[in-house]
């Protein structure tokens, strides 16, 4: 296969995914993280201002996330083994606990590989072809972005709602959606479809079409060239956009709440048991749930920091 | 065609030869294999597949297990959590010994509106049991439940009552003891909205019953609601939210809460910190309960469903209602927990307001007398 000196380094989804609201449909090549810094350094030198300016912005910034985000993590935590160890974990081994758990895991597990799914093709579609209406593509995927979660929930039950759109057959056939784990599975998926598409579209656009174009130049069929020359190229950043999408998809409110029906020990997920349990005057319980929710997003920070390592040392693994 | 058919068979399900443990060096896992290896193609991503997959059915499956003959849904309005915990335990054990069967009930709460909006848009609910008996009328009036709903049971199909109360912080620092002294300036007033609330509709027509009774004229009462309202600072959307602004926000002075409520929340929570003022009058509040017809006709739990509601109805029953702060309809029952609960005028949704169908129509429907109220 080609050398890897041919190409520029894949841009790092990171810093992608975060000037993707300026995203267009050709966006240029990065250049070189030292080759941006040099003439920034030389315009606005930012070692010249006076020390205590800098001590007084580096002290906000601390003290803001420590306000805003340490502090009601530790609360969070705090409050979680406030009556001790053993009341802490038979919070978490209450049957509705566990069946929240469950439930979570499940609808993360089988939205977030539906989106994988769903998110690669539309980044594939976007960044290597050129067809009429590309625009309105990627402004439909940003939607779920700009669309509050309630309505996003209240669209389904419009649609699968006993009196919705598709309510009478669906009740007729006795299939059910709304109020079970298909409509949270449904509500998930639209509220997090844009992580896995959005944090692809950049990286995919950059690496262009030429490895693909010699793969099948040199006889390799389509799905070939896909599992063998995208996939591996792109595969750093499909796991950046799968933890974003994971990490909504366990975290989400808003939308599952209004699909959900809160049946307890059957639909209700962890987010909504933590506001259940604490209405309960339980609060124990639902910190030991929230301190879960929190653990699993800080395990999905831990691997975004090492993925973002290996990427930022250039250890991007490459086929050869 | 046939040969490429194969290969993209194989790239999708990989060999097939699998001992069943997993060998982190000849075989490792997916996850694995990202952070620690640098795998040489495609195959991770199809390995990846290949175990989620198993994974995912056998989740599914657990999922799918249900031990009882029956299982009831009952759908309830958002103070009933702790009462219907304990009702539910009761009936399944009462129900195995008489029948043999065993019955699991799940329980879904949520403010009483929304929980019968939820019914009304396919909620499988066999029983609901809200607030108020204009929101099962809501879901009446869709087919789902016989319009008579209200007859079939005894007592207007309300097994137990309770009023509304105020609480206080501790000392009482306002002096609050009657309606009168809410509409007093700098006095902050903590009640759902009514609009959402079936607690709050509560709250809103017994302070109009009051005024009506006090002052004597509907006039008067529009007045006097209006003034109170001027004090509320915050409507929250149910009874819970209401409890917990008050509580453990700490905003308002006096909070308008169900007697169960607010029984519950001295138990459960602050015994040092509030305390319960209970007017000379008040409005005597019906939860009542129904079974989901159409629900329960196609589930085929009709039977069992009926023996739940009809449960309360007994004495060990109204023992449950009573224990859990609920005003129980059992005369020996009730005299038994006397000392629970205080003693108050009460008047009833028929007295003043010509029922609840009523009631919602000219103060809680859009342009009623709460929007013009709130309004001004």
């Amino acid at each position: 296969m080609s050398t890897p000196s041919s190409f520029a380094a894949p841009a790092n989804p990171m810093r992608a995914y975060a000037s993707m609201a300026d995203m267009t449909a050709s966006a240029p090549a990065h250049p070189e993280p030292s080759d941006r810094a040099r003439p920034l350094a030389r315009s606005i030198d930012l070692r010249s201002e006076p020390g205590p300016v800098r001590f007084i912005i580096i002290v906000l910034a601390v003290s803001f996330l420590t306000i805003f985000v340490v502090l009601p993590l530790l609360v969070v935590f705090a409050s979680a083994v406030s009556s001790g160890i053993g009341p802490y974990f038979a919070a978490l081994a209450e049957p509705e606990a566990i069946s929240a758990i469950k439930l979570t895991l499940l609808v993360a597990a089988i939205s977030v590989s539906l989106n994988l799914v769903f998110g690669v093709l539309a980044a594939w579609a976007i960044a290597k072809f050129d067809f009429r209406g590309k625009t309105f593509l990627i402004t439909l995927i940003d939607l779920p972005f700009s669309v509050s979660p309630v309505i996003s929930g209240l669209v389904f039950v419009l649609l699968f709602g006993a009196q919705g759109y598709w309510g009478a057959w669906l009740q007729a056939h006795d299939i059910h959606v709304l109020f079970a784990l298909p409509g949270i599975v449904l509500a998930t998926i639209f509220v997090t479809f844009p992580f896995v598409a959005r944090s692809l579209i950049p990286l995919m656009q950059e690496q262009g079409t030429h490895e693909e174009e010699a793969a099948i130049s040199l006889g390799s069929s389509g799905l070939q060239t896909f599992f063998r020359v995208t996939l591996p190229n792109i595969k750093w950043g499909l796991l950046y956009g799968v933890l974003l999408c994971n990490a909504r998809a366990m975290g989400e409110f808003g939308a599952v709440s209004v699909v959900s029906g809160h049946i307890r020990g059957e639909t209700n997920t962890m987010p909504l048991l933590v506001e259940i349990l604490y209405n309960e005057y339980q609060f124990v319980a639902s910190f030991a749930i929230a301190s879960l929710l929190a653990m699993l997003a800080l395990i999905t920070l831990i691997v975004k920091i090492v993925l973002e390592r290996r990427l930022d040392e250039g250890q991007i693994p490459r086929d050869h | 065609m046939r040969r490429r058919r194969h290969r993209i068979l194989v790239l999708w399900l990989g060999k097939t030869t699998r001992s069943g443990f997993i060998d982190l060096k000849r075989d490792p896992p997916l996850v694995w294999s990202l952070l620690v290896t640098t795998p040489s193609s495609g195959r991770v991503w199809i390995e990846m597949v290949h175990r989620i997959l198993p994974f995912l059915a056998g989740l599914l499956w657990a999922s799918s297990v249900v031990a009882a003959d029956f299982t009831l849904l009952n759908v309830s309005y958002d103070p009933t959590r702790e009462l219907y915990a304990d009702f539910n335990k009761a009936f399944a054990a009462a129900y195995q010994k008489e029948t043999g069967k065993r019955v699991a009930i799940k329980q879904s709460h949520g403010g009483s509106g929304s929980q019968a909006r939820g019914v009304i848009d396919g909620l499988q609910a066999d029983i609901v049991t809200l607030a108020l008996a204009y929101d099962i009328d809501a879901i009446a009036a869709r087919g789902l439940i016989a319009a008579d709903w209200q007859k079939r049971l005894p007592l207007n199909a309300s097994p137990y009552t309770s009023t509304i109360v105020f609480v206080v912080r501790k000392g009482n620092p306002k002096g609050i003891k009657d309606w009168d002294d809410l509409i007093r300036p700098g006095v902050r007033v903590i009640t759902p909205n009514p609009k959402t609330s079936g607690g709050a509709r509560w709250n809103y027509l017994a302070a109009w019953g009051y005024a009506e009774r006090k002052f004597g004229s509907a006039e008067q009462a529009k007045r006097f609601v209006g003034e109170l309202f001027r004090n509320v600072p915050v409507l929250d959307t149910g009874a819970r939210g209401s409890s917990m602004t008050f509580v453990e926000r700490g905003v308002g002075d006096v909070l308008l809460a169900w007697e169960n409520e607010a029984l519950l929340a001295q138990r459960e929570y602050v015994k040092d910190r509030l305390e319960i003022v209970v007017p000379p009058l008040s409005i005597l509040a019906e939860p009542p309960v129904a079974l989901v017809d159409r629900v329960a006709d196609k589930k085929g739990t009709r039977a069992v469903a009926e023996a739940y509601l009809n449960y309360w109805y007994t004495r060990r029953g109204q023992e449950i209602a009573a224990r859990n702060f609920y005003r129980p309809r059992d005369t020996e029952v009730a005299r038994q927990y006397e000392k629970s609960f205080a003693r108050v005028e009460l008047f009833t949704i028929d007295d003043g307001f010509g029922g609840w169908t009523q009631a919602q129509k000219v103060h809680f429907s859009e342009g009623g007398i709460f929007d013009q109220i709130y309004k001004n």
